[in-house]
């Protein structure tokens, strides 16, 4: 029973947070990746362009609500995705038209556009804080649990509860569709191959006939449908604020990278890297050893490896290391 | 006329002097020409402005008797000509297979056909189809990258030094490779630093020489060539 | 420039003008710092914020006085847990110098550190503890070294320098966007120690009322000398003024606004100092043989190497040279504002900012680093006066209270984020070199 106790409160505080959270950072870290490999910077707009998509959902999902519309037990944001995601894709093909494509054609070197990302990040800051402000936002209806804990304890009868918000079951399908699809589309398709042909060698794509334009417009395309829907669920999970995103863009740099940049799968379970060792390492374990070990044994102090005030220094940490050891990623990427 | 020439092509890179000048190459099909000269003569550049990777001054670039001068690098492709360059001639992070249908793209019809016929060619790569080219040893991947200029059925191949950095023995095998090539019908050129056994295998050479071309003729006379002999075959 | 700031005195008023132009010094500064890094040797540093807080830092522990009570409550603890980690680090040091590089050797160390840092936590602890419980209202901390703040500039540059030398060790060989990220990251972690440990910095608590190298102003305005002074200065002002009482009233008023101004001015004088001597430090240096020796490992880094010209030491000496520098800003910074507070420190206004001053000024001219570091400075206060103009002359048409009106005048703060991103992207696209490009004369 005890050991049960304990297996449900990893699963509480531990597991299941670290899993959303780390889909969350994993479809962020796709997008770095993303235009990492294919248009070959590093975007530190990455946590603005997410915002930005994100603030296009409110507005849509608030546009839904007051029409009336609803998906039941499900928040309306999901109904206001597609309609931000065709937005969202317009400004980014704007952006680029207007700001990138003048440098890529020019063959400049990866730094010069990360700092013309930097004048993309403070314009989409500033757009977003002008059109819907820089204060917290919740935009999340529908039905909040899917178990909350003390049904969860009538019906095990286990003294730990364990409550899965409906948001966290949404984030994981969500991302589950959206990265098997992404990744049906790199390896099955011709023209999802023709971009990793182009990430792969760009000048033996040209001379196989692979069309830059095409690749450039279908990534930016993918790009909106990541920074979208994964600025929505963190919204949906936490709440929206344009600085948090802006912040978010460090754990989700430091995924991309631990996983190996320009390796999508990569990026991927690099986010479940940073999540669950963040989680982990700022855990609390007082309780479990509490339930695991015989009484003569419990602990007094917290068993905490870190405060939670470092959650972001371990993901960061984390990149050093590996920085230091593993410079293509863990999951080898480009070499830098 | 030859299948596919090259006139009097004079021009260089960007705004920089001439690196051609009046220099003609000219390939039939089923035929294995190849470039040779000293390092500079610009054996690599005469090749690429036949692709249409620079731009010239002045000369012509015809096929089958229609004049490409003026045709992109993509469109040249259409026309039927394939270029497999020095380095960098594979996708390094893709398997055998999706190499090969890169190399498809711009064909809009089945080509499962066309990749038989290539596994046929290079049995190696039918055993190794689902492993990624990176992990390949060197001549393993020549054979990628030939088979990749092959899937358009090109009706010329151009080979940017094709055994640089391999081993002798794997030389001979790729030559072996390269002739069997040519028996279909393919109008091959390349452009060679291990130059006698290139003219071994080659119906007809061209010497160029600061981006002139200073001799030519078949395979085996330029091999007897006392000119060429002592000033590029280490006599 | 410095036009636009007497044009600021004339109408808004010289308080906010002072406050500016110091800034607009301090910004300099830093921009120097990163100018240095990024126009001398092509060395991306984002870790900007992180080296203002260290020379922030420095300040509150150079200029409070030490709290006697938490030393003897958990100062041994402290020095304790200080003389372990050098022990870590000798430790590791040994076993890097016996040992031959193996899995095994990779281990040792991991269990060195691990173990360390478990014996560390045991032995700080209960210091932490007992120090932030001393009074926690008001210390809490160890406090300082209770010295002239104005050393706190020399320490500040140690400090951001020393960390420097850490980061530069470990990132230098990383290629150029890999380094920006990784320095990124580290500076916040930087911050996140500055805010969370307690018993050193006080964390998000703040340290107010730090010394100041110049006279308050309260003090100031009791002082016969400073009275008499500003009375001389509007003598023509108060001459119109009959009535005495009225006029002794004036007197006040211009005396407090005076003190505040003359307090300022002692500020600028200092900064102006330090911003003259860096100046000219960097000038002779970019002029010589040193400077051309790593503008050439900038433009050519293997070339540069096949010269014999050592290019890792070359960076990593001009990576803590920039941050130094950068840290003597910091200090400069709480000096002026006479608090810390570590919660303020947020890349956007202390990394990106003055990497848009750098861009801005033109990367790789000392002048251009001053010019940049003022126009955006100025720019990023009075944007929000210039965003007002306009939005209220776009909107001339509508009602006051339209609903669109409304909400873009409360938006004006935020206009100060395009305008910088639009500059940016202006300069980058029509002038990549910088409003004043690198210019090297020959001699």
């Amino acid at each position: 029973m005890d050991f049960l106790n304990a297996l449900i409160l990893l699963l509480n505080y531990i597991f299941v947070p670290a899993l959303a959270y780390g889909s969350q950072l994993a479809i962020g870290a796709i997008f770095v990746t993303l235009i990492y490999g294919i248009l070959r910077f590093a975007n530190f707009a990455t946590g603005d362009m997410m915002s930005f998509g994100t603030m296009v959902a409110i507005l849509f999902t608030w546009y839904f609500q007051s029409l009336g519309l609803s998906l039941g037990f499900l928040p309306t944001a999901l109904l206001a995705i597609p309609f931000a995601i065709l937005f969202m894709g317009s400004y980014m093909l704007m952006i680029d038209k207007f700001v990138f494509k003048y440098y890529r054609l020019n063959k400049s070197p990866p730094v010069q556009l990360a700092m013309v990302s930097i004048g993309v990040m403070f314009v989409t800051q500033a757009v977003v804080r002008i059109i819907i402000g820089p204060s917290d936002r919740r935009f999340f209806d529908g039905e909040k649990f899917l178990i909350r804990a003390s049904e969860f304890k009538n019906i095990t009868g286990l003294n730990e509860g364990l409550a899965i918000k409906s948001t966290q079951v949404i984030t994981i399908v969500v991302t589950i569709i959206l990265v098997s699809t992404l990744f049906w589309f790199l390896n099955k398709t011709k023209t999802g191959k023709s971009m990793r042909a182009y990430s792969d060698n760009e000048d033996l794509a040209l001379l196989s006939g692979i069309d830059p334009k095409k690749i450039v417009m279908i990534t930016w395309m993918i790009a909106a449908i990541l920074a979208t829907i994964g600025g929505v669920l963190y919204g949906l999970d936490k709440s929206f604020k344009p600085f948090t995103y802006f912040n978010n863009m460090l754990p989700i740099f430091a995924a991309a990278i631990v996983g190996g940049i320009g390796n999508p799968f990569g990026a991927f379970l690099g986010g479940y890297v940073i999540a669950f060792s963040e989680i982990l390492l700022t855990y609390a374990y007082k309780k479990f050893f509490m339930y695991v070990l015989p009484e003569s044994m419990e602990p007094d102090s917290l068993i905490q490896l870190l405060s939670t005030d470092y959650k972001f220094a371990v993901s960061f940490s984390i990149l050093v290391i590996v920085l230091l050891y593993r410079p293509s990623g863990i999951f080898k990427g480009k070499i830098l | 006329m030859a299948f596919f020439e090259a006139n009097n092509m004079t021009g260089g890179y960007g705004k920089g002097p001439d690196i051609l000048n009046s220099c003609s190459v000219n390939v039939n099909r089923g035929e294995i020409v190849s470039i040779l000269g000293p390092n500079g003569a610009g054996k690599s550049t005469a090749m690429k402005a036949m692709l249409g990777l620079l731009n010239l001054k002045s000369g012509s670039v015809i096929i089958d008797r229609k004049d490409i001068s003026k045709l992109s690098p993509q469109d040249r492709v259409k026309e039927g000509i394939s270029f497999v360059p020095q380095t960098k001639n594979v996708f390094a992070g893709m398997t055998v297979e999706e190499n090969l249908e890169m190399g498809a793209f711009l064909l809009n019809q089945d080509y499962t056909n066309v990749i038989d016929e290539i596994y046929n060619l290079f049995p190696i790569l039918n055993e190794k189809r689902k492993q990624f080219v990176g992990e390949l040893s060197g001549g393993q991947r020549q054979q990628v990258a030939l088979g990749r200029a092959l899937m358009i059925k090109p009706s010329v191949l151009m080979l940017d030094e094709p055994t640089a950095g391999v081993s002798p023995i794997v030389m001979d095998e790729l030559f072996d490779h390269i002739i069997k090539v040519k028996k279909t019908n393919v109008a091959i050129l390349m452009v060679e630093q291990n130059a006698k056994q290139a003219l071994n295998i080659s119906d007809r050479g061209y010497v160029l020489v600061t981006g002139e071309n200073r001799y030519s003729g078949t395979g085996k006379e330029l091999l007897n060539d006392p000119g060429v002999r002592s000033s590029f075959l280490g006599g | 420039m410095m036009g636009l700031i007497i044009l600021v005195g004339i109408f808004q008023s010289w308080n906010i003008a002072l406050s500016i132009f110091n800034l607009c010094l301090i910004s300099a500064v830093m921009t120097m710092g990163a100018n240095i890094q990024w126009g001398y040797a092509g060395l991306i540093n984002f870790g900007i914020m992180g080296f203002t807080a260290l020379g922030g830092l420095a300040a509150v522990l150079i200029s409070v006085n030490p709290v006697q009570e938490a030393w003897s409550a958990g100062g041994t603890n402290i020095l304790l847990s200080l003389l372990l980690i050098i022990g870590i680090v000798l430790a590791v040091r040994l076993v890097l110098k016996k040992y031959q590089k193996s899995k095994i050797r990779g281990y040792i160390i991991a269990a060195i550190i691990i173990s360390g840092i478990i014996i560390i936590r045991f032995v700080s602890e209960p210091g932490i503890e007992a120090i932030e419980e001393v009074n926690p209202a008001k210390t809490g901390f160890l406090g300082g070294l209770g010295l002239p703040i104005i050393f706190s500039w020399i320490a500040g540059a140690f400090f951001a320098g020393g960390l420097a030398f850490v980061i530069g060790k470990v990132a230098l060989g990383l290629r150029a966007d890999y380094l920006a990220i990784a320095t990124l990251l580290i500076s916040e972690i930087v911050i996140a120690i500055i805010k969370h440990e307690d018993w050193l910095t006080r964390g998000v608590k703040n340290v107010i009322g730090l010394k100041r190298p110049a006279p308050y102003e309260v003090n100031l305005q009791q002082t016969d000398w400073f009275i008499n002074l500003v009375e001389k200065f509007n003598s023509g002002k108060l001459a119109l003024i009959s009535d005495i009482t009225e006029r002794q009233a004036a007197l006040n008023q211009f005396v407090i606004e005076g003190s505040s101004i003359f307090v300022k001015l002692c500020y600028s004088g200092l900064f102006l100092v330090v911003v003259i001597i860096l100046l000219i430090l960097t000038q002779k240096a970019l002029y010589s043989p040193w400077g051309r020796m790593m503008r050439a490992i900038r433009d050519n880094e293997e070339a540069a190497n096949a010269m014999g010209k050592n290019v890792v030491k070359q960076h990593l000496l001009i990576f803590v040279l920039g941050s130094a520098i950068v840290g003597i800003a910091g200090a400069m910074l709480v000096t002026q504002d006479g608090l810390f507070t570590p919660g303020s420190y947020r890349p956007l206004r202390y990394t990106f900012l003055i990497w848009v001053m750098v861009i801005v000024g033109g990367s790789g001219n000392n002048f251009g680093a001053i010019l940049g570091g003022f126009v955006v400075w100025f720019l990023w206060i009075e944007a929000a006066p210039i965003g007002l103009y306009l939005v209220n002359l776009t909107t001339a048409g509508l009602e006051d209270t339209h609903f669109l009106k409304v909400h873009l005048i409360e938006s004006v703060p935020y206009f100060r984020f395009l305008m910088m991103g639009i500059g940016l992207l202006l300069i980058m696209r029509y002038r990549p070199k910088g409003i004043l490009p690198e210019k090297i004369e020959i001699k």
